[in-house]
């Protein structure tokens, strides 16, 4: 797998680059304009992360590397205190890195959260509309773009509910409708599903599968399931703890349509546990 | 909807999870049920207070001129309905009150947005306003009379230093306790500067500053009682001149009929606050949650 392209970046040719100028060239944030192209959407170069100083500071990543291409949906997976969260954190920009580089080339990312987060005073449509509002769209389109997006998690009569009328899992799908209405190219998720049960969980797989693929999104997916991780991702990534550091990467060859439930999704997630008990082993003294 | 996407299990498992289910049926009665069911506890409540009121009227430990009956009292409450007097000095106290709150309302939010905004503020007046909260507000006339003199303005100052520690304490109380998590989702979704505070801040903290208003209002209502006793203008006729009136001519009757409308007006107010705190909370479903459903 093309992970660790270290030192890639050539210094940077002036003037606005050239349709077919090479890959590594939409790494830094600045460049905008190459929103989809290129064949990295999220790259994290020997990243690294201190929380705190001194003595009680607290090395949460530890020159972490990680390439994910366009469309690609890539899950993480670790024991507590693998820095999956600030990870997460680090590419959506609301924390920043204490050495390396987190590169999104100009691309739009939104994070999603275990909890939906939906605001409590505002039904499921003025919730999605108010996200379409702080990406500048005009008014009178919201409304209808609100229904259309509430519509493609299957909640197209649920717009005038606020969010203490849902079940979790309706309440998730309208943080879903959320994130898809900042139109991101990047979707950070935070553990979304942990929260549910197994069997809105399931359906909730194949929603999510199924809007990805449509859209075209790339996926940074963060679970504690090694089912649910081989299950959803085209490639999983196992992290170590205290620091978080790569320590395993898996393609998933598994055939799509998948189910949580099939043999080969067993295997895989019983080879995932397996790793992250002797990962969990070597904290043990 | 459930007829076009009946196959789909997703849209299944929603209307299964959102039928009625027993436990919150009856929690949800008619609202004419409801109505009733609320109201009859408060008659029961007046019936009862009148009704010892008249027991201890009627022991006659003291003569009927220094304590009156119900019966006494609330003739002279009707009778007092008749005339234009009682009604001018209610308009006149309401006015002063509603004049004082909305400035207590106007100050105590300034100053709740600033202390919460700005860091160096918050330590010092923060324990600055809940000091002044503490102070008993009619410890301040003193002070008002030699200021302003006997005039208006000195009830007006003693209300909003009695009311506008609250309603600056409820709205920092309020921006204090947004939650995080709905902060990393604004923040997520690019809400910034201003635009945050509008949508996200300000509305999260609402209840909040309601509560602070109900409380703000508590004090602004005492405040206002005790200055129209100690601040008497010539020539107006306020609830308090009618009460202070009354002492001076030893009409017991007559005072306990104002003090009944200093009961109902503040009760009145009160009902209206707690509506709206109702009506915030059912929103958002936090009055639901506390049934435990």
């Amino acid at each position: 797998m093309s992970v660790t392209q270290r030192g890639v970046a050539p210094p940077q040719a002036s003037g606005p680059p050239a349709p077919g100028s090479p890959p590594s060239s939409d790494v830094s944030r600045s460049s905008a304009s190459t929103r989809g192209a290129g064949t990295t959407a999220v790259r994290l170069t020997e990243v690294s992360k201190v929380y705190g100083k001194g003595r009680s500071s607290l090395l949460a990543l530890d020159k972490v590397s990680l390439a994910v291409r366009p469309g690609e949906f890539v899950c993480l997976i670790g024991a507590s205190g693998c820095g999956k969260s600030t990870m997460l954190s680090l590419v959506a920009g609301l924390d920043s890195a204490t050495a390396g580089e987190v590169a999104t080339g100009g691309k739009r990312v939104t994070l999603m959260f275990q909890e939906p987060a939906l605001f409590p005073w505002l039904t499921s449509s003025r919730n999605v509309e108010l996200a379409l509002r702080a990406r500048g769209v005009p008014k009178q389109e919201r409304r209808a773009r609100a229904a259309e997006l509430l519509q493609t998690v299957h909640l197209g009569g649920f717009g005038g509910k606020r969010p203490h009328e849902l079940s979790g899992g309706m309440r998730q799908r309208v943080a879903l409708a959320r994130a898809l209405a900042q139109d991101a190219d990047v979707l950070l998720m935070d553990e979304p599903f942990g929260a549910l049960d197994a069997m809105t969980r399931d359906l909730l797989h194949e929603e999510l599968e199924r809007i990805c693929g449509e859209r075209e999104l790339t996926v940074l997916f963060v679970t504690h399931n090694v089912r649910e991780a081989a299950r959803l991702g085209d490639r999983v990534i196992v992290l170590s703890s205290r620091p978080g550091r790569v320590i395993e990467e898996i393609p998933v060859g598994i055939e799509r349509p998948r189910r949580m439930d099939s043999p080969q999704i067993a295997e895989l997630g019983a080879h995932m546990t397996d790793r992250l008990r002797e990962e969990m082993a070597s904290h043990g003294r | 909807m459930a007829a076009e996407t009946s196959l789909d299990p997703l849209s299944g498992l929603d209307n299964l999870e959102l039928a009625p289910q027993p436990g919150r049926d009856f929690l949800r009665r008619g609202t004419g049920g409801k109505a009733l069911g609320a109201v009859w506890p408060k008659l029961l409540a007046i019936a009862l207070a009148l009704g010892v009121w008249e027991v201890v009227y009627l022991s006659g430990f003291k003569s009927a001129i220094i304590f009156p009956g119900p019966a006494t009292v609330l003739a002279n409450l009707w009778g007092q309905m008749q005339h234009a007097l009682l009604w001018q000095a209610i308009g006149t106290t309401l006015q002063r009150a509603v004049v004082g709150f909305g400035l207590a309302l106007i100050i105590g939010s300034v100053v709740g947005a600033l202390v919460s905004r700005i860091k160096p503020l918050r330590a010092g007046v923060g324990s600055l306003i809940t000091g002044l909260q503490t102070m008993p507000s009619i410890a301040w006339f003193p002070f008002a009379i030699i200021f302003f003199g006997l005039n208006t303005s000195a009830i007006l100052f003693v209300i909003v230093l009695g009311a506008a520690p609250s309603i600056a304490n409820g709205l920092i109380a309020g921006v204090d306790y947004t939650p995080p998590l709905l902060l990393r989702a604004g923040k997520t979704m690019g809400l910034r500067g201003f635009a945050l505070y509008r949508h996200l801040i300000l509305p999260a903290s609402l209840p909040t500053f309601v509560a602070g208003l109900k409380q703000g209002w508590a004090f602004a209502w005492r405040s206002l009682m005790a200055g129209e006793l100690l601040v008497i203008i010539a020539g107006t006729s306020s609830i308090g001149v009618l009460l202070s009136t009354d002492q001076q001519q030893a009409d017991m009757p007559s005072a306990m009929a104002i003090m009944i409308v200093i009961l109902v007006l503040g009760i009145a107010v009160d009902a209206l606050f707690g509506t709206i705190d109702r009506a915030i909370r059912r929103r958002r479903g936090l009055a639901e949650s506390a049934a435990g459903s």
